[in-house]
């Protein structure tokens, strides 16, 4: 072999020799350049979940409030009382990780037309971000530049950022992690579904003008790992117009309320490949378009181009025959493209022509659900053994030879000034997260609460305050002048009950899913039901984000069907099903793998949101309680990280049982109105979580007196204090409450069979942690929170 | 909540200018016609009739995008000349954040919005001194009366030519300022970097007001606040009163 073999036609598009024999059995005949194109992109693991599928079947799907689960665009939920929520998560970490603004304004603006497709509007997103080290000055740059650009596309858009989080690993240095979360209100009435159905029907393409961006977007960015030449990859990174988006928000939701609509899909992942394959599939019918009439940015287009870019902002819109024109009139009014490129058949066919030459002609079901499907060998890793071994005598103690720190205080400014741990301020005041006035619990707290607007609700006749009005060039408006004798007050109406509202929560943490994955993607779905129900709601169910490692790697296959075992088992025991959400592999750069990591956004009910609770203390004298037990646990932990700069160990054990008991005496508690604050423990331990209850409180509020030794698991007593002060003990709550109430909180934990313990009292200006009798912590409580409030702009800024 | 059913005043009817971009439209909407009780419509930029409307609000967002410079495609849209002539015939306009913008390209406000000066964008609640409480948008307030109202934009470094300050300053224009907790103008109060910690000023005439600020963000308790709502109730006091001597 002199001479290097030339590049096999299948591999050029990011398929396997046997795939290119399949497509050849499937289509009877060798297929076309474009047509090959194509298969590639829908038949890439982005776009096909070939390898993910046979194990998201685990998953449950099916609830009390769930109207559609995985399968369409997003999940929804029938909240009652006409509130529909659709909701979903998506990554963007690869354009991310090579155009960190691009990446992520693109991301965000992803997920939006997921939920706008079927009618919704969006009303807030949530974002869970991993990144390497803040000494590295490119992750600096990366963390910039994602943040900025969730900014630039989520505030330009109107749709507030309301909550999410944000770790540090090593493991994320080249592949950063953009989850985002967009949750949708329904908006007409009915949900809007991508199908094509009616041969006859015109197709019309609307939004952004097509261009040469993002092509093999889906397929080589996303299916496959980072090498030494990813810098080389960002051409297939897309460039945002948020502006763009807005106005296809405002006209398709205008368009969801006509009944000239037939069916909307977004054009994502594979542009208009995917739409148009998809819409078909699922409808069992066939398309047949003129891709000379899609409008493109420049001239000369090829036909292979035009079916494979992944430019912005574009809808993929079936409507009924014969309406052609005042939907293209909707279109026009907004200012935004709008043109019929072809029609529904019944053939099943998706047949692409360029004028009267046809250059594809593919069975729809062929591409979109007939891609192969693979069980791949799955093997328990061999770092397992060695990672969870942590003999705890080999941690020392704070004080003690190896220990970086001399006492408690010096222990817990280390934990608070992390940035795994510090307050993410300087993220979210970047975001406008007030923007359509529903967010009443404002980011920092244990979850997002947003108020439902009885106004906002579909078929309202007051449903204008929505947005922009329905018909802006009529000078009369909606609402307005047309009925100047309506009753006048709020509405001009009664509501009909007290005001609703959801909380929202994305959480998860790669380290425990990295030292066992199971107990990892379990924690994952336990902490985000647990943190919506500290703010006062009732878990409704979860979309997940799967970050994975190169799943052709046995040891990442098992990691990813043991983490979905544990959500499965977690959201059949929570009462939690999984409406769909997003799988993302090939995260890893030149063999260095990410920790597996699973993202739950969890959706959340309040019946009543005056039922919301916030973390902060809110009056000196409260009783500070623990709901849960605290055991000993460093392994996985972030002390355990800080002091010895390794993952190791078991994570933190988590009982289902004991975590559905948790839940159910908190809600209980906070509708009952027992309880004046409510915050998880998690990361940081005790410890943190009572700093953080200080740092959030109310003025004369802000500090605690406590016992971090009450609520010891039996047989814990005297065990290492450092544990027990930064252990991250699973299902715990740290509650307070005024003293006449402790009593009735005390029988209501009996009865949940829920370990209730007494730490101490809230004081204002000084945290004083002890254990028994021995002071471990006195400090004044703002010295301590400038440096957890401080410490990510210094890490960031200088 | 709203200001009562009983009434049987005629209610006080607010515009809310709705540009392509435009996002907290529907949150004025919100406060004027579900908070306050009085009367709103949408008035879409392209629109050029602005009969029987006694107060226009000129929303915050990105119209266009922003992309050249906030507000500098705003100020030709056909509506602009229409507010430019309700402005002179003494009907009230209110620009709230790229409103305020959009008034300043459209030379109905004196100055000009820089970058912030941390060269992010800013979203928290911000201390508001109120500075001249006799305008039409601040007579139910207190003078020196401090009013906690959000902020979110990335271009609110208010400035103008040091001549055109100090007369702001010396007719009592300026009518919001950033402040501390103590009401002070300090530095560390100044979300961004805004001359003088200028918050919102009105024009010769005291009729047309932009703020950055977003008092429609905070009208009601369960938001967190409620003192923009004495924005809003002062423009619809100042109608009232109008209307009430008008008759006379």
């Amino acid at each position: 072999m002199t001479e290097p073999a030339a590049r096999p036609v299948w591999d050029e598009v990011g398929l396997t020799a046997d795939e290119y024999r399949m497509i050849v059995g499937l289509l009877g005949r060798e297929p076309s350049h474009t047509e090959l194109g194509m298969f590639g992109l829908m038949w890439s693991e982005h776009c096909s979940y070939k390898t993910s599928k046979v194990h998201l079947r685990l998953l449950p799907q099916e609830g009390r409030r769930i109207l559609v689960g995985p399968g369409e665009n997003a999940g929804v939920a029938d909240l009652g009382d006409g509130f529909v929520v659709v909701w979903k998560i998506e990554s963007h970490n690869h354009p991310s990780a090579i155009e960190p603004y691009q990446g992520a304004a693109t991301g965000v603006g992803g997920i939006l037309r997921d939920i706008f497709t079927m009618g919704a509007r969006p009303i807030a997103c949530l974002d869970s971000l991993r990144f390497g080290h803040l000494d590295d000055r490119r992750v600096r740059y990366l963390v910039g530049g994602v943040v900025a650009g969730i900014a630039g596309y989520g505030n330009t858009t109107g749709i507030p950022t309301v909550g999410g989080e944000m770790y540090f690993d090593e493991c994320y240095k080249d592949n950063c992690l953009v989850n985002v979360m967009c949750v949708g209100l329904l908006q007409g009435g009915r949900i809007v579904r991508g199908r094509a159905e009616g041969p006859g029907n015109p197709v019309l393409i609307v939004g952004n003008r097509t261009g040469r961006d993002g092509i093999h977007g889906a397929s080589l960015l996303a299916s496959r790992e980072f090498d030494e030449k990813a810098e080389e990859m960002r051409p297939a990174v897309q460039v945002a117009d948020p502006f763009v988006e807005k106005l296809l928000i405002e006209a398709c939701l205008e368009l969801s309320g006509s009944d000239a609509l037939v069916g909307v899909n977004d054009l994502g992942a594979a542009g208009l490949t995917s739409a148009a394959s998809e819409m078909a599939s699922r409808a069992g019918t066939g398309l047949d378009l003129d891709i000379g009439l899609v409008p493109c940015r420049e001239p000369g287009m090829t036909p292979y181009e035009v079916m494979l870019s992944e430019s912005q902002e574009r809808m993929l819109v079936v409507v009924k025959k014969g309406r052609e024109r005042e939907v293209l009139d909707l279109f026009a009014k907004w200012g935004v493209s709008a043109a019929v490129i072809g029609r529904v058949t019944a053939d099943g066919l998706l047949r692409v022509r360029e004028g009267e030459t046809v250059v594809a002609e593919i069975p729809a079901r062929a591409l979109a659900h007939d891609a192969p499907v693979y069980d791949r060998p799955r093997a328990e890793p061999a770092y397992l053994a060695e990672a969870r071994a942590l003999d705890p005598a080999e941690v020392p103690e704070p004080g003690q030879p190896g220990h970086p720190d001399r006492d408690y205080p010096a222990v817990l400014r280390r934990l608070l000034a992390s940035p795994n741990l510090a307050s993410k301020e300087w993220v979210w005041r970047q975001y406008d997260h007030m923007v359509r006035t529903n967010t009443v619990i404002l980011p920092g707290s244990d979850a997002a609460v947003l108020r439902l607007k009885w106004e906002d609700r579909p078929r309202d006749e007051t449903a204008e305050g929505n947005g922009a009005p329905a018909d802006p060039a009529a000078p009369a408006g909606p609402g307005g002048p047309a009925d100047p004798a309506a009753p006048a007050g709020p509405g001009g109406r009664a509501a009909p009950g007290p005001v609703r509202g959801i909380a929202l929560s994305t959480d998860g943490n790669g380290r425990y899913t990295y030292l066992d994955p199971f107990t990892g993607g379990a924690a994952a779905v336990a902490e985000a039901a647990r943190n919506v129900v500290c703010a006062g709601a009732e878990p409704v169910g979860l979309t997940n984000c799967l970050n994975f490692a190169n799943p052709e790697d046995p040891g990442v296959m098992w990691q990813f069907r043991r983490a979905i075992e544990g959500m499965a088992e977690a959201s059949r025991v929570l009462g939690t099903p999984v409406t769909g959400g997003n799988v993302s592999f090939y995260n890893e750069t030149m063999d260095t793998p990410i920790f597996p990591t699973p993202i739950v956004g969890m959706l959340g009910y309040l019946e009543d949101v005056e039922h919301r609770m916030t973390a902060g203390f809110k009056a000196a004298g409260d009783v500070v309680l623990l709901a849960g037990e605290t055991r000993l646990e460093l392994g996985g932990t972030e002390y355990l990280k800080l002091v010895t700069g390794k993952v190791r160990g078991l994570p933190p054990a988590l009982d289902l049982e004991r975590e559905r008991s948790l839940q159910a005496f908190l809600l209980e508690a906070i509708r009952g109105g027992l309880v004046r604050s409510a915050h998880d423990c998690a990361e940081g331990g005790l410890a943190v979580a009572l700093a953080e209850c200080a740092f959030l409180a109310e003025p004369g509020a802000e500090g605690v007196e406590a016992d971090v030794t009450a609520g010891l698991t039996p047989g814990a007593a005297g065990g290492r204090l450092d544990a027990v002060m930064f252990g991250e003990s699973q299902s715990r709550v740290i509650i307070s409450c005024q003293p006449a109430k402790v009593e009735i909180v005390r029988a209501l934990a009996r009865r949940h069979g829920l370990p209730l313990a007494e730490l101490g009292t809230v004081r204002d200006g000084r945290l004083r942690l002890r254990a028994g009798g021995a002071v471990l912590v006195d400090e004044e409580t703002e010295g301590l929170r400038r440096l957890w409030r401080e410490a990510l702009p210094r890490a960031l800024e200088g | 909540m709203g200001a009562g059913g009983a009434r049987r005043k005629p209610r006080v009817r607010f515009g809310v200018v709705v540009f392509p971009g435009s996002n907290c439209d529907a949150d004025c909407y919100h406060v004027v016609r579900n908070v306050l009780g009085e009367e709103a419509r949408y008035v879409w930029h392209a629109e050029t009739d602005l009969t029987g409307l006694d107060c226009l609000i000129l929303p915050g967002g990105f119209s266009y995008g922003d992309y050249l410079r906030t507000g500098a495609i705003a100020r030709f849209s056909p509506v602009m000349g229409e507010v430019a002539g309700f402005a002179a015939r003494g009907g009230l306009v209110i620009g709230i954040c790229n409103g305020f913008q959009i008034l300043l390209e459209a030379g109905l406000l004196p100055g000009a919005m820089l970058r912030n000066d941390s060269l992010q964008f800013r979203c928290h609640y911000t201390n508001l001194k109120v500075e001249n409480a006799e305008t039409p948008f601040t007579r139910l307030c207190r003078p020196g009366q401090i009013l906690r109202i959000p902020i979110a934009h990335g271009e609110g470094n208010y400035t103008a030519a040091p001549g055109v300050l100090d007369e702001l300053e010396r007719t009592g224009r300026v009518t919001f300022r950033y402040v501390d907790e103590r009401g002070e103008p300090s530095r560390e109060a100044n979300p961004n970097g805004s001359a003088r910690n200028i918050a919102g000023i009105v024009n010769e005439a005291g009729n047309v007001l932009g703020l950055m600020p977003h008092p429609e963000r905070c009208s009601e308790e369960v938001l967190g606040s409620a003192d923009g709502r004495l924005i809003f109730e002062s423009i619809v006091d100042h109608v009232r009163s109008r209307r009430g001597a008008g008759s006379r």
